[in-house]
Protein backbone atom coordinates (compact mmCIF):
# COMPACT_ATOMS: atom_id res chain seq x y z
CA UNK A 1 0.00 0.00 0.00
CA UNK A 2 1.65 3.64 -1.07
CA UNK A 3 2.94 5.41 1.77
CA UNK A 4 1.96 9.45 1.57
CA UNK A 5 5.10 11.31 2.86
CA UNK A 6 6.53 14.31 2.80
CA UNK A 7 8.91 15.55 -0.27
CA UNK A 8 12.05 15.89 2.26
CA UNK A 9 10.99 12.44 3.36
CA UNK A 10 11.17 11.28 0.08
CA UNK A 11 14.33 12.69 -0.87
CA UNK A 12 15.84 11.86 2.36
CA UNK A 13 15.09 7.94 1.24
CA UNK A 14 17.88 8.05 -1.48
CA UNK A 15 21.49 7.60 -0.82
CA UNK A 16 24.36 8.69 -2.72
CA UNK A 17 25.02 6.56 -5.26
CA UNK A 18 21.75 5.60 -6.16
CA UNK A 19 20.37 4.34 -9.33
CA UNK A 20 17.25 6.18 -10.30
CA UNK A 21 14.88 6.19 -12.87
CA UNK A 22 13.12 9.48 -13.63
CA UNK A 23 9.94 9.39 -16.07
CA UNK A 24 9.72 12.56 -18.30
CA UNK A 25 10.15 13.90 -21.73
CA UNK A 26 11.99 17.31 -22.27
CA UNK A 27 10.98 17.80 -18.73
CA UNK A 28 7.15 17.17 -19.29
CA UNK A 29 5.94 14.33 -17.08
CA UNK A 30 9.02 14.97 -14.50
CA UNK A 31 8.60 15.55 -11.08
CA UNK A 32 9.14 18.51 -10.98
CA UNK A 33 8.92 19.12 -7.25
CA UNK A 34 10.72 15.71 -5.71
CA UNK A 35 13.57 16.80 -8.52
CA UNK A 36 13.62 20.29 -7.49
CA UNK A 37 14.22 19.47 -3.80
CA UNK A 38 16.79 16.74 -4.62
CA UNK A 39 18.36 18.88 -6.62
CA UNK A 40 19.01 20.97 -3.54
CA UNK A 41 20.26 17.95 -1.24
CA UNK A 42 23.28 17.64 -1.64
CA UNK A 43 23.14 14.30 -2.75
CA UNK A 44 25.77 13.15 -5.69
CA UNK A 45 26.79 9.87 -7.51
CA UNK A 46 23.87 9.60 -8.96
CA UNK A 47 23.08 7.25 -11.96
CA UNK A 48 19.80 8.86 -13.93
CA UNK A 49 17.69 6.68 -16.46
CA UNK A 50 15.83 9.28 -18.32
CA UNK A 51 14.85 9.88 -21.57
CA UNK A 52 16.82 13.30 -21.71
CA UNK A 53 18.48 15.65 -19.52
CA UNK A 54 16.07 17.87 -20.08
CA UNK A 55 17.13 21.61 -20.96
CA UNK A 56 17.93 24.76 -19.59
CA UNK A 57 15.06 27.09 -19.82
CA UNK A 58 11.75 25.94 -19.14
CA UNK A 59 8.01 26.73 -20.62
CA UNK A 60 7.35 28.86 -17.52
CA UNK A 61 10.72 30.66 -17.45
CA UNK A 62 12.86 28.24 -14.89
CA UNK A 63 16.84 28.50 -15.19
CA UNK A 64 16.62 24.74 -15.33
CA UNK A 65 13.88 22.63 -16.13
CA UNK A 66 13.40 19.35 -14.41
CA UNK A 67 16.04 16.96 -14.20
CA UNK A 68 18.41 19.45 -15.96
CA UNK A 69 18.75 20.75 -12.36
CA UNK A 70 20.24 17.76 -11.10
CA UNK A 71 22.73 18.09 -13.88
CA UNK A 72 23.60 21.65 -13.41
CA UNK A 73 24.25 20.50 -9.81
CA UNK A 74 26.32 17.90 -11.14
CA UNK A 75 25.06 15.10 -8.70
CA UNK A 76 24.91 12.91 -11.64
CA UNK A 77 27.66 10.52 -12.69
CA UNK A 78 26.19 8.36 -15.10
CA UNK A 79 23.00 8.96 -17.44
CA UNK A 80 21.61 6.30 -19.06
CA UNK A 81 19.30 8.66 -22.21
CA UNK A 82 17.98 8.48 -25.69
CA UNK A 83 19.14 12.10 -26.37
CA UNK A 84 20.63 14.81 -24.52
CA UNK A 85 21.44 17.43 -27.22
CA UNK A 86 19.14 20.10 -26.00
CA UNK A 87 20.84 20.65 -22.69
CA UNK A 88 24.67 21.94 -23.49
CA UNK A 89 25.88 20.91 -19.73
CA UNK A 90 25.60 17.22 -20.84
CA UNK A 91 28.30 17.79 -23.42
CA UNK A 92 30.51 19.81 -21.35
CA UNK A 93 30.55 16.98 -18.45
CA UNK A 94 30.62 14.63 -20.58
CA UNK A 95 33.09 15.42 -23.48
CA UNK A 96 35.10 18.37 -22.01
CA UNK A 97 34.92 17.53 -18.13
CA UNK A 98 34.84 14.39 -18.60
CA UNK A 99 32.83 13.89 -14.92
CA UNK A 100 29.61 12.46 -16.56
CA UNK A 101 29.25 8.85 -18.52
CA UNK A 102 26.77 8.89 -20.67
CA UNK A 103 25.35 5.80 -22.23
CA UNK A 104 23.02 6.71 -25.49
CA UNK A 105 20.02 4.07 -26.24
CA UNK A 106 17.48 4.19 -28.84
CA UNK A 107 14.34 5.34 -27.43
CA UNK A 108 12.32 2.73 -28.21
CA UNK A 109 14.34 -0.04 -27.06
CA UNK A 110 15.12 1.98 -23.81
CA UNK A 111 11.00 2.05 -23.19
CA UNK A 112 10.53 -1.70 -23.88
CA UNK A 113 14.12 -2.82 -22.04
CA UNK A 114 12.39 -1.02 -18.88
CA UNK A 115 9.03 -2.56 -19.51
CA UNK A 116 10.87 -6.06 -19.84
CA UNK A 117 12.75 -4.93 -16.16
CA UNK A 118 9.69 -4.65 -14.54
CA UNK A 119 7.99 -6.90 -16.20
CA UNK A 120 10.41 -9.99 -15.25
CA UNK A 121 11.67 -10.20 -18.66
CA UNK A 122 15.31 -11.04 -19.62
CA UNK A 123 15.68 -8.85 -22.55
CA UNK A 124 14.36 -7.74 -25.38
CA UNK A 125 14.98 -8.59 -28.88
CA UNK A 126 14.31 -5.75 -31.38
CA UNK A 127 15.67 -5.19 -34.81
CA UNK A 128 16.47 -1.39 -33.76
CA UNK A 129 20.02 -0.77 -33.95
CA UNK A 130 21.12 -3.78 -36.06
CA UNK A 131 24.13 -2.64 -38.03
CA UNK A 132 24.63 0.52 -36.00
CA UNK A 133 27.12 1.36 -33.20
CA UNK A 134 24.35 0.20 -30.75
CA UNK A 135 25.78 -3.50 -31.21
CA UNK A 136 28.68 -2.49 -28.90
CA UNK A 137 26.88 -0.54 -26.24
CA UNK A 138 27.27 -2.06 -22.65
CA UNK A 139 23.48 -2.92 -22.89
CA UNK A 140 23.53 -4.81 -26.04
CA UNK A 141 24.06 -8.83 -25.44
CA UNK A 142 24.02 -9.98 -28.92
CA UNK A 143 22.53 -10.84 -31.84
CA UNK A 144 20.28 -13.25 -33.05
CA UNK A 145 18.12 -14.23 -36.06
CA UNK A 146 14.96 -15.12 -36.19
CA UNK A 147 12.82 -15.99 -38.91
CA UNK A 148 15.54 -14.43 -41.32
CA UNK A 149 15.58 -11.15 -39.60
CA UNK A 150 18.23 -9.67 -37.23
CA UNK A 151 17.60 -8.57 -33.86
CA UNK A 152 19.33 -7.14 -30.82
CA UNK A 153 19.52 -8.70 -27.29
CA UNK A 154 18.76 -5.85 -25.13
CA UNK A 155 19.17 -6.66 -21.29
CA UNK A 156 16.70 -5.39 -19.05
CA UNK A 157 16.55 -1.96 -17.36
CA UNK A 158 16.01 -2.35 -13.56
CA UNK A 159 16.70 1.08 -11.08
CA UNK A 160 17.38 1.46 -7.16
CA UNK A 161 14.63 4.14 -7.45
CA UNK A 162 11.61 4.93 -10.23
CA UNK A 163 10.80 8.59 -9.47
CA UNK A 164 7.32 9.61 -11.37
CA UNK A 165 4.64 11.98 -11.95
CA UNK A 166 0.94 12.02 -12.01
CA UNK A 167 -1.76 14.39 -12.15
CA UNK A 168 -4.04 12.85 -9.84
CA UNK A 169 -3.37 10.33 -7.36
CA UNK A 170 -5.66 8.66 -5.03
CA UNK A 171 -5.06 7.37 -1.79
CA UNK A 172 -4.83 4.29 -2.90
CA UNK A 173 -2.11 5.12 -5.00
CA UNK A 174 -3.66 4.91 -8.77
CA UNK A 175 -2.59 7.86 -11.14
CA UNK A 176 -3.84 9.25 -13.67
CA UNK A 177 -2.09 10.99 -15.81
CA UNK A 178 -2.59 14.81 -17.60
CA UNK A 179 -1.95 15.10 -21.19
CA UNK A 180 1.43 13.15 -22.63
CA UNK A 181 3.07 12.84 -19.27
CA UNK A 182 2.58 9.37 -18.92
CA UNK A 183 5.52 9.00 -21.64
CA UNK A 184 8.29 7.20 -19.50
CA UNK A 185 6.13 7.07 -16.39
CA UNK A 186 4.25 4.26 -16.81
CA UNK A 187 6.92 1.36 -17.74
CA UNK A 188 9.26 2.90 -15.24
CA UNK A 189 6.58 2.44 -12.15
CA UNK A 190 6.94 -1.16 -12.64
CA UNK A 191 10.77 -1.46 -12.83
CA UNK A 192 12.62 0.92 -9.45
CA UNK A 193 12.74 -1.51 -6.63
CA UNK A 194 10.95 1.57 -4.97
CA UNK A 195 8.68 3.94 -6.09
CA UNK A 196 8.34 7.20 -5.60
CA UNK A 197 5.12 9.03 -7.11
CA UNK A 198 4.41 13.03 -7.09
CA UNK A 199 1.43 14.05 -7.43
CA UNK A 200 0.12 17.17 -9.15
CA UNK A 201 -3.44 16.84 -7.07
CA UNK A 202 -4.07 13.87 -4.10
CA UNK A 203 -7.33 12.47 -4.49
CA UNK A 204 -9.83 10.50 -3.17
CA UNK A 205 -10.05 6.63 -3.81
CA UNK A 206 -13.02 6.61 -6.26
CA UNK A 207 -12.18 9.81 -7.93
CA UNK A 208 -10.26 8.18 -10.28
CA UNK A 209 -12.41 5.47 -11.74
CA UNK A 210 -10.56 2.53 -12.60
CA UNK A 211 -11.29 2.46 -15.86
CA UNK A 212 -9.08 5.79 -15.80
CA UNK A 213 -6.41 4.58 -13.78
CA UNK A 214 -3.51 3.80 -16.01
CA UNK A 215 -0.58 2.73 -12.79
CA UNK A 216 -2.39 0.67 -10.48
CA UNK A 217 -1.09 1.82 -6.79
CA UNK A 218 0.33 -1.74 -6.45
CA UNK A 219 3.33 -0.47 -7.60
CA UNK A 220 3.63 2.63 -5.94
CA UNK A 221 5.82 2.59 -2.97
CA UNK A 222 5.37 6.43 -1.39
CA UNK A 223 3.39 9.08 -2.75
CA UNK A 224 4.47 12.80 -2.27
CA UNK A 225 1.68 15.80 -2.88
CA UNK A 226 3.74 18.62 -5.24
CA UNK A 227 0.71 20.73 -5.41
CA UNK A 228 -0.12 21.92 -9.21
CA UNK A 229 2.71 23.11 -11.60
CA UNK B 1 16.43 29.00 -55.41
CA UNK B 2 14.46 31.60 -52.64
CA UNK B 3 13.03 29.14 -50.08
CA UNK B 4 14.63 25.53 -50.02
CA UNK B 5 13.07 24.13 -47.62
CA UNK B 6 9.42 25.09 -48.43
CA UNK B 7 10.38 23.57 -52.15
CA UNK B 8 11.40 20.52 -50.30
CA UNK B 9 8.60 20.30 -47.53
CA UNK B 10 6.19 21.11 -50.92
CA UNK B 11 7.23 17.94 -52.95
CA UNK B 12 7.39 15.95 -49.92
CA UNK B 13 3.69 16.79 -48.82
CA UNK B 14 3.26 14.93 -52.27
CA UNK B 15 4.23 11.46 -50.85
CA UNK B 16 1.76 11.58 -48.16
CA UNK B 17 -1.92 10.01 -49.20
CA UNK B 18 -5.33 10.20 -46.96
CA UNK B 19 -5.29 8.77 -44.07
CA UNK B 20 -1.47 7.69 -43.66
CA UNK B 21 -0.19 7.97 -39.64
CA UNK B 22 3.02 9.84 -40.09
CA UNK B 23 6.13 11.09 -38.05
CA UNK B 24 7.78 13.86 -38.68
CA UNK B 25 11.00 14.60 -37.52
CA UNK B 26 12.16 17.84 -36.71
CA UNK B 27 13.10 21.07 -38.21
CA UNK B 28 12.14 20.88 -42.11
CA UNK B 29 10.13 17.88 -41.98
CA UNK B 30 7.73 20.08 -39.50
CA UNK B 31 6.86 22.34 -42.75
CA UNK B 32 5.32 19.49 -44.80
CA UNK B 33 1.17 19.43 -43.12
CA UNK B 34 1.20 23.00 -44.75
CA UNK B 35 1.80 21.99 -48.46
CA UNK B 36 -1.02 19.24 -48.04
CA UNK B 37 -3.74 19.51 -50.05
CA UNK B 38 -7.67 19.63 -48.37
CA UNK B 39 -8.20 16.16 -49.81
CA UNK B 40 -5.01 14.42 -47.68
CA UNK B 41 -5.67 14.21 -43.99
CA UNK B 42 -3.13 12.46 -42.40
CA UNK B 43 -2.68 11.81 -38.65
CA UNK B 44 0.75 13.25 -37.11
CA UNK B 45 1.89 10.71 -34.72
CA UNK B 46 4.68 12.12 -31.92
CA UNK B 47 6.51 9.37 -30.65
CA UNK B 48 6.78 10.84 -26.94
CA UNK B 49 2.85 9.64 -27.01
CA UNK B 50 0.28 11.59 -29.10
CA UNK B 51 -1.55 10.13 -31.87
CA UNK B 52 -3.12 12.89 -34.07
CA UNK B 53 -1.51 15.75 -32.67
CA UNK B 54 -3.46 19.22 -33.23
CA UNK B 55 -3.05 23.14 -33.74
CA UNK B 56 -2.16 24.56 -30.20
CA UNK B 57 -4.19 27.22 -29.67
CA UNK B 58 -4.61 29.74 -26.35
CA UNK B 59 -7.55 27.59 -25.50
CA UNK B 60 -5.64 24.69 -25.34
CA UNK B 61 -1.94 25.56 -24.69
CA UNK B 62 -0.57 23.09 -22.28
CA UNK B 63 3.12 23.45 -22.08
CA UNK B 64 3.51 21.22 -18.79
CA UNK B 65 1.36 18.64 -19.70
CA UNK B 66 1.34 18.70 -23.36
CA UNK B 67 4.61 18.74 -25.94
CA UNK B 68 5.60 17.63 -28.77
CA UNK B 69 8.80 15.22 -29.32
CA UNK B 70 10.98 18.57 -29.70
CA UNK B 71 9.98 19.45 -26.39
CA UNK B 72 7.75 22.58 -27.20
CA UNK B 73 4.09 23.30 -26.93
CA UNK B 74 1.75 20.31 -28.33
CA UNK B 75 -1.78 19.63 -28.47
CA UNK B 76 -4.16 16.50 -29.11
CA UNK B 77 -6.28 17.07 -32.42
CA UNK B 78 -10.64 15.69 -32.18
CA UNK B 79 -10.34 11.92 -32.25
CA UNK B 80 -6.25 12.22 -31.05
CA UNK B 81 -5.18 10.06 -28.16
CA UNK B 82 -2.28 10.08 -25.49
CA UNK B 83 0.06 7.43 -25.03
CA UNK B 84 2.70 6.42 -23.35
CA UNK B 85 6.29 5.40 -25.03
CA UNK B 86 6.28 1.80 -24.93
CA UNK B 87 2.64 1.89 -26.50
CA UNK B 88 3.88 4.60 -28.83
CA UNK B 89 7.02 2.53 -30.18
CA UNK B 90 5.08 -0.55 -30.40
CA UNK B 91 2.92 1.28 -32.99
CA UNK B 92 6.38 2.40 -35.05
CA UNK B 93 8.42 -0.77 -35.04
CA UNK B 94 5.21 -2.99 -35.60
CA UNK B 95 4.26 -0.92 -39.03
CA UNK B 96 1.41 1.36 -37.58
CA UNK B 97 3.18 4.12 -38.94
CA UNK B 98 2.91 4.72 -43.23
CA UNK B 99 5.92 7.27 -43.46
CA UNK B 100 8.14 9.30 -41.65
CA UNK B 101 10.02 11.81 -42.71
CA UNK B 102 13.46 13.41 -41.18
CA UNK B 103 16.61 14.90 -42.46
CA UNK B 104 20.20 13.23 -42.72
CA UNK B 105 23.62 14.37 -42.55
CA UNK B 106 24.54 11.53 -44.95
CA UNK B 107 22.73 9.20 -47.04
CA UNK B 108 24.13 6.23 -48.96
CA UNK B 109 23.19 4.62 -52.26
CA UNK B 110 22.32 1.41 -50.30
CA UNK B 111 19.44 3.34 -48.40
CA UNK B 112 21.47 3.96 -44.93
CA UNK B 113 21.10 7.10 -43.16
CA UNK B 114 23.73 9.40 -40.37
CA UNK B 115 22.12 11.65 -38.61
CA UNK B 116 22.56 10.83 -34.55
CA UNK B 117 26.35 11.70 -33.87
CA UNK B 118 29.54 13.37 -35.11
CA UNK B 119 31.65 11.36 -32.63
CA UNK B 120 33.84 13.65 -30.16
CA UNK B 121 31.97 16.48 -31.41
CA UNK B 122 28.62 16.51 -31.14
CA UNK B 123 26.94 13.46 -29.20
CA UNK B 124 23.25 14.45 -28.80
CA UNK B 125 21.52 10.98 -29.17
CA UNK B 126 19.72 8.78 -31.39
CA UNK B 127 16.36 9.76 -29.39
CA UNK B 128 13.95 7.86 -31.44
CA UNK B 129 15.22 7.97 -35.15
CA UNK B 130 16.80 4.52 -35.19
CA UNK B 131 13.00 2.91 -34.07
CA UNK B 132 11.43 4.89 -36.60
CA UNK B 133 13.55 4.53 -39.47
CA UNK B 134 13.19 0.25 -38.70
CA UNK B 135 9.76 0.42 -38.32
CA UNK B 136 7.94 3.20 -40.83
CA UNK B 137 6.87 1.56 -43.47
CA UNK B 138 7.94 4.42 -45.95
CA UNK B 139 11.00 6.31 -44.84
CA UNK B 140 11.37 9.66 -46.72
CA UNK B 141 14.83 11.87 -45.78
CA UNK B 142 14.01 15.51 -46.79
CA UNK B 143 17.78 17.67 -46.96
CA UNK B 144 19.28 19.92 -48.86
CA UNK B 145 20.96 18.19 -51.46
CA UNK B 146 24.64 19.34 -50.37
CA UNK B 147 26.53 20.64 -46.86
CA UNK B 148 28.18 24.35 -47.83
CA UNK B 149 28.45 22.06 -51.51
CA UNK B 150 29.50 19.31 -50.05
CA UNK B 151 28.14 15.60 -50.95
CA UNK B 152 25.61 14.51 -48.46
CA UNK B 153 24.23 11.52 -50.99
CA UNK B 154 27.21 9.18 -50.66
CA UNK B 155 28.24 5.71 -51.72
CA UNK B 156 28.72 4.99 -48.34
CA UNK B 157 28.16 6.78 -45.22
CA UNK B 158 31.27 7.93 -43.07
CA UNK B 159 29.88 9.21 -39.53
CA UNK B 160 28.08 6.04 -37.41
CA UNK B 161 24.60 4.93 -39.21
CA UNK B 162 21.34 5.84 -37.63
CA UNK B 163 19.82 2.79 -39.47
CA UNK B 164 20.98 0.42 -42.48
CA UNK B 165 18.81 0.17 -45.72
CA UNK B 166 16.38 2.01 -44.32
CA UNK B 167 15.31 4.73 -47.01
CA UNK B 168 12.84 4.54 -49.23
CA UNK B 169 13.29 7.59 -50.86
CA UNK B 170 15.21 11.03 -50.55
CA UNK B 171 13.88 14.22 -51.36
CA UNK B 172 16.27 17.53 -52.15
CA UNK B 173 15.95 20.81 -54.17
CA UNK B 174 17.73 19.26 -56.76
CA UNK B 175 15.59 15.86 -57.15
CA UNK B 176 13.72 12.95 -56.09
CA UNK B 177 15.81 10.08 -55.45
CA UNK B 178 14.72 6.17 -55.11
CA UNK B 179 16.30 3.54 -53.04
CA UNK B 180 16.14 0.46 -55.39
CA UNK B 181 18.27 -2.99 -55.14
CA UNK B 182 20.50 -1.25 -57.83
CA UNK B 183 21.37 1.88 -56.65
CA UNK B 184 19.91 5.81 -56.58
CA UNK B 185 17.43 6.17 -59.27
CA UNK B 186 17.28 9.88 -59.93
CA UNK B 187 13.50 9.77 -60.59
CA UNK B 188 12.63 12.89 -61.06
CA UNK B 189 14.97 16.43 -61.41
CA UNK B 190 14.59 19.83 -60.97
CA UNK B 191 14.25 21.56 -63.93
CA UNK B 192 16.81 24.54 -62.14
CA UNK B 193 19.62 22.15 -62.70
CA UNK B 194 20.91 19.69 -65.83
CA UNK B 195 21.45 16.11 -64.43
CA UNK B 196 24.97 16.68 -64.73
CA UNK B 197 24.90 19.17 -62.09
CA UNK B 198 22.86 16.85 -59.91
CA UNK B 199 25.11 14.07 -60.29
CA UNK B 200 28.05 16.74 -59.52
CA UNK B 201 26.04 17.50 -56.17
CA UNK B 202 26.15 13.69 -55.77
CA UNK B 203 29.26 11.03 -54.27
CA UNK B 204 26.89 8.49 -54.88
CA UNK B 205 26.27 7.36 -58.87
CA UNK B 206 22.60 8.49 -59.87
CA UNK B 207 20.87 5.92 -62.25
CA UNK B 208 19.18 7.85 -64.80
CA UNK B 209 15.86 6.20 -66.02
CA UNK B 210 14.68 6.85 -69.23
CA UNK B 211 11.57 7.92 -67.73
CA UNK B 212 13.18 10.98 -65.82
CA UNK B 213 10.27 13.67 -65.05
CA UNK B 214 10.77 16.91 -64.27
CA UNK B 215 10.27 17.67 -60.24
CA UNK B 216 6.49 18.21 -59.42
Amino acid sequence: MAKFVSIEEAVALIPDGASIMFGGFMGCGNAHKFVDALSKSGKKDLTMICNDASMPGGPMGEDYYGVAKLVHNKQIKKLVATHVGLNPEVATQSMTDKTLEVVLIPQGSMAEMIRAGGAGLGGVLTPTGVGTIVEENPYCLGKQTINGKDYLLMAPILADFAVIAGYKIDKAGNVWYKGDTSNFNIVMATAGATVIAEAEQVVEIGDITPEDVRTSGVFVDYVVEGGLY
Amino acid sequence: MENVKAFIAARVAKELKDGDVVNLGIGLPTLVPAYLPESVHVTLQSENGIIGTGAVTDANRDPIHVVDAGGSASAVGNGGSFIDSSVSFGLIRGGHVDATVLGGLEVDEEGSLSNWIIPGKKMPGMGGAMDLLVGAKNVIVAMEHTAKGAPKILKKCKLPYTAVKCITKIITEMGVMVVTDKGLVLAEYNPEFTVEQIQAATEATLIIPSDLKPMV
